[in-house]
């Protein structure tokens, strides 16, 4: 893929800097307003797929390797496995369990970490998704594109 | 009732248009334009958290991989339908059909759940407690970060092996030819 034309280079340059920062908004509010980790980490990857429909796929792997994207969703998988096993150790009530919120909490003007593990761990998820969707359409297209290196050759 | 009958009647098209036309492309946007009117329903019914992912994965998800992953040149489909698998799907669409006009009947009334009546079913108290218990405003992050944690949890480790198995398979390095060395 080498890429589209200059119109769709120039308003995919436009645009992805605002469909990331909603994908970080969504991700960050979950606890607040709707979306959450999926939704907000489907449309941050959107915007990296965007950048490969628009550029062709080896500038994204420059911006973002793949090692680099795998290592991610390794650490949102493993940050979400962390926040459910560390209830063992602070909560009392074991696994799972929300040992950051209070219960006088509830309700009040919005403060970070008001509602305990939820924003952690709708940060891990949206990681995790983001990095998954964008590995696997990057594979799903190099892939393609190897066969038609194999078949000219 | 009226905006449901024409976004019905809206999604019935498309999904014609999606069966008969010959362009796999347009074929795929014609799935998104269902998905994209199934998400104004769910506005509609007042459910923002489905329909944005909704939105996100049939839209978004479907018709970007799609079009990321199909070659350059346009694919076509060519061909007839064969005549016993036509067949043999019809017949299955008629019976789930006929079988879901029988299950319909013996549903609650439109937006009148039946564990609105049961004074201790979860739902309740995921309803009256959820703010209190957790203190995320919004209900559906409360539950299916909280008190369904373990069902995220399990998605989760689902999606991970997913993509660490197709990895795998779809890996550029150490792939070897059948006629290369063998290490």
């Amino acid at each position: 893929m080498k890429g589209m034309t200059i119109i769709v280079k120039t308003i995919a340059g436009w645009v992805k800097i605002l469909i990331f920062m909603f994908g970080i908004y969504v991700v960050l509010f979950g606890d607040i307003t709707p979306g959450g980790g999926f939704a907000g980490g489907v449309i941050l990857a959107s915007s990296y797929i965007l950048l490969m429909l628009a550029f062709g796929r080896e500038s994204v792997e420059k911006n973002l390797p793949q090692a680099l994207a795998l290592k991610l969703l390794c650490c949102g998988v493993l940050a979400f496995a962390a926040i459910a096993i560390s209830g063992l150790f602070f909560g009392a009530d074991g696994f799972f369990w929300n040992y950051i919120y209070q219960e006088w909490l509830a309700g009040k003007d919005v403060e970070f970490l008001k509602a305990g593990i939820i924003p952690l761990a709708e940060l891990a998820i949206g990681l995790a998704v983001a990095a998954s969707l964008f590995l696997v359409i990057l594979n799903l297209s190099s892939f393609r594109s190897d066969i038609s290196v194999d078949e000219k050759e | 009732m009226l905006i449901f009958y024409i976004l019905l009647l809206f999604i019935l098209i498309a999904a014609i248009i999606a069966v008969e036309t010959k362009d796999l492309l347009s074929s795929v946007i014609c799935i998104g334009a269902i998905g994209f009117g199934a998400s104004i329903m769910f506005l509609f019914l007042r459910a923002p958290d489905i329909a944005m992912t909704q939105i996100v994965v049939e839209v978004l998800g479907l018709i970007i991989l799609i079009r990321a992953t199909i070659r350059r040149d346009l694919t076509f489909i060519s061909g007839d339908r064969e005549f016993f698998g036509t067949v043999v799907s019809v017949v299955i669409i008629f019976t789930i059909g006929l079988a879901g006009l029988t299950v319909f009947q013996s549903l609650q009334d439109f937006g009148n759940p039946i564990f609105a009546n049961v004074p201790d079913a979860a739902s309740q108290e995921y309803i009256s407690q959820g703010l209190a218990k957790t203190g995320a405003e919004n209900l559906v992050a409360s539950i299916i970060l909280d008190f369904r944690a373990y069902d995220t949890l399990g998605e989760t480790t689902v999606l991970f092996t997913t993509i660490i198995g197709s990895l795998v398979i779809l890996r550029r390095e150490g792939r070897k030819t059948l006629e290369g060395p063998d290490q």
